[in-house]
């Protein structure tokens, strides 16, 4: 397989504030290379610089044999870009939409309307295509918004974090959407902060935090790091203090890591059995109402906890 | 190129779906020419001219050549229709007429006058003094006090070019030794008889343009000056709208889409002001024909009405530009559009003519484009073609490239997308 991308020593600052801290990393042909990580870990600025929308302040990126430094414009010819917020003109109808950002994608003519139909057809709004943008719901906005992306065939699609704040039945038909188009052999980089979209979808993920690249490789590859160890999740209840619990939850002989997200505590231990005891006891004194508990395998989710010390959803 | 022009076809047809714009655009400088063509009485009668029989009184105190000239003027038949002149001899009653509403102006010619402009003998070594022809306005009648301050402006600009080109050939004689100094005296006296021989030849005769090429006769109509007011106040909305989009583009996320597809930052600012300059077009032009075809307003040449159009939505566009590179967000952008919307379209003389307001102001009046175009539309409206408009054309063109080539400047400093 030839690396579509390859991601050489990234930086980018803000004034003192460093956004990416020399990110390295590959893509092959045909994958679907995950980015995982919480909001703010730099995954946009990531993928602003990959897009050529924000200049490197060092280090490069070469996209289809184009360096983003050096030749932009080659490289905005290779890539799809699927931005987090709705890039549209609401005014505009979807066919129309498709129509000027195909045009601005040089695609004209005959060619332009079959693949206008052929993009509507896609995403399940051929017959909506004649209403404006406004018109629809968020899921749908959604969908022609990824559409915009699909029109001129990029070799190399950047989705970033194309599910959010939508309906879990429009989430649900965007991940099917990129699973099809990557089995019609496209290539996708895709963002997010949702651990089960990057187990579903990815052949490799990397994990990034404060501007750092943490861990890289397949889903087994990560877990692995985190050794056998297993996750006891504790739902609480909404009146409990979680944070409180977690802390104490620490000392407690087996017990790896334990962090509180919302009225769910995490903790990571070699085997949940040998904890659970000591844990309720623990919950128990505190006068602390245990609503339900989870046992889970290792996860990504687990990986981001063992490699940060917290939860993937701070 | 091509795609410069697919942006601003984008962004002419966004202008026109928008609603509130197209109350702003169009809309709002219809019904406003309506009104104030109901104001003036342009729709009271059925006289196209919508402003005749101003009543004006002529007080000629001067009674010599220039004095008998001016008052030729407003009673001449060029002038019948629209003047309703009156000879008074009493500059305190001709006043009190005015305070009482009779009039819409007083022309004082003081004694004196004509001796002071054209020198008699024995004046070369003691020049009598510079005495002043007052108009007495009547502030209820802005408009037919400004027309009659308009004509005495025109008949005064001719007898000082006439004035000027006399001692300009006297001093020329003098310089190439043709005559001595001694002999400038009589050479001016030999001048001011030929003057006062035929004091009405057309170097000191007010010459209005009362037909057209092809002889239709043109009268001067009031809508002529409010509609195209309206429409260019109402045109430096359009343009800061389109300003707005700009920054608009950013904050919706589609200035950040379009940097990453093959298309290029200089063929995306020039697809926005392409827009902008298309949507003001559209906007002017459809004024146009709605007032033509609702109001009967005849603009003129319509090769030069198209041309000045086109001009002054140029300057316009410049301004739009200008005000997006100063500002950092849309709002900004739509609360200083329309501030300047008003202060130009006042400083300007969408609703008082310019004649009316205090020099200051006038000088100040240059650097809209409100004034420079309303300047050429009424031009075009009496008669004028596009031949009359070098000068408004000239400003307006210059106005916007150099208004446009500061924006470049201060959006290149700006960076829209960096954060």
């Amino acid at each position: 397989m030839t690396n579509i991308l390859e991601v050489q020593n990234l930086v980018k600052n803000y004034g003192d504030f460093q956004a990416v801290k020399g990110v390295s990393f590959n893509i092959e042909e045909g994958e679907i290379f995950s980015l995982l990580g919480p909001n703010g870990a730099g995954k946009t600025t990531t993928i602003s610089m990959l897009s050529t929308l924000y200049t490197p302040t060092s280090g490069d990126a070469v996209v289809g044999g184009h360096s983003v430094t050096k030749d932009p414009m080659a490289v905005r010819g290779v890539i799809g870009v699927v931005p987090q917020d709705l890039a549209l003109y609401e005014d505009l109808t979807a066919r129309e939409n498709l129509i000027f950002w195909g045009q601005m994608y040089n695609l004209s003519g005959k060619s332009l309307n079959i693949r206008v139909d052929e993009v509507l057809e896609q995403i399940g709004l051929t017959d909506k295509a004649k209403n404006r943008v406004k018109t629809f719901s968020g899921g749908m906005k959604r969908r022609v918004n990824i559409g915009v992306g699909l029109l001129h065939k990029p070799r190399l699609l950047f989705m970033d974090e194309p599910t959010v704040g939508i309906d879990p039945q429009s989430r649900r038909a965007i991940l099917d959407t990129v699973k099809d188009l990557n089995k019609q052999g496209m290539t996708l980089l895709y963002t997010t902060h949702y651990m089960e979209e990057a187990e579903e979808l990815s052949n490799r993920v990397g994990i990034i935090d404060h501007g750092e690249l943490i861990a890289i490789g397949t889903q087994k590859e990560l877990t692995q790091q985190v050794g056998q160890a297993e996750t006891l999740v504790l739902h609480v209840s909404e009146n409990d203090d979680s944070e409180a619990l977690a802390k104490s939850l620490k000392g407690i002989q087996g017990v790896q890591q334990a962090e509180a997200v919302d009225h769910e505590v995490s903790i990571v231990c070699a085997e949940a059995e040998d904890v659970l005891a000591a844990v309720v006891t623990k919950a128990n004194e505190r006068g602390i109402k245990i609503r339900s508990i989870d046992i889970r395998e290792p996860n990504l989710e687990a990986v981001f906890l063992h490699l940060t010390g917290r939860a993937l959803r701070d | 190129m091509l795609k410069t022009f697919l942006i601003g076809i984008k962004d002419l047809r966004l202008a026109f779906r928008d609603r509130a714009a197209l109350i702003l655009m169009l809309a709002a400088p219809f019904v406003l020419t309506l009104g104030l063509g109901l104001v003036t009485g342009r729709f009271s009668s059925n006289n196209n001219s919508g402003l005749s029989d101003i009543p004006v009184i002529i007080v000629n105190l001067d009674n010599e050549q220039l004095g008998d000239a001016l008052t030729d003027v407003f009673t001449s038949e060029e002038l019948a229709n629209l003047m309703e002149p009156a000879i008074g001899s009493d500059p305190e009653a001709a006043r009190k007429s005015i305070d009482e509403d009779e009039a819409a102006a007083v022309v004082i010619i003081p004694e004196g006058f004509t001796r002071s402009i054209i020198p008699q003998q024995g004046d070369f070594n003691n020049p009598a003094e510079t005495v002043k022809i007052e108009v007495y306005a009547n502030p209820s009648r802005p408009t037919g006090a400004g027309i009659v301050k308009a004509i005495v402006d025109e008949f005064l600009s001719r007898v000082n070019e006439g004035s000027l080109s006399g001692s300009v050939s006297i001093l020329q004689l003098m310089l190439s030794g043709r005559i001595t100094p001694q002999q400038a005296e009589a050479a001016g006296l030999a001048m001011t008889e030929q003057l006062q021989t035929n004091p009405t030849d057309s170097a000191l005769a007010i010459t209005i343009n009362s037909s057209t090429a092809n002889g239709e006769e043109v009268k001067f109509d009031i809508l002529a000056y409010l509609a195209p007011g309206m429409a260019l106040m109402f045109l430096m909305y359009t343009v800061s709208y389109g300003g707005r989009s700009i920054l608009a583009e950013k904050t919706q996320g589609t200035l950040p889409r379009l940097l990453v597809s093959p298309t290029s930052s200089t063929q995306i600012l020039g697809g926005k002001v392409f827009g902008i300059f298309l949507t003001g077009a559209a906007q002017m032009l459809i004024l146009i024909g709605a007032s033509s075809l609702f109001f009967q307003l005849k603009w003129g040449d319509p090769i030069g009405v198209v041309i000045l159009v086109l001009a002054a939505v140029f300057g316009a566009t410049g301004w739009g530009m200008f005000i997006t590179a100063m500002a950092r967000t849309p709002a900004q952008v739509a609360s200083v559009g329309s501030a300047i919307m008003l202060i130009f379209g006042i400083m300007g003389g969408s609703f008082i003519s310019l004649d009316q307001m205090p020099p200051a102001i006038q000088t100040f009046s240059k650097i809209t484009p409100n004034a420079w175009a309303l300047d050429g539309f009424t031009t075009l409206a009496l008669g004028g073609t596009l031949t009359n408009l070098s000068t408004p054309i000239t400003a307006l063109l210059s106005m916007g490239m150099i208004l446009f080539l500061v924006s470049v400047v201060l959006f290149g400093k700006k960076n829209l997308v960096q954060k």
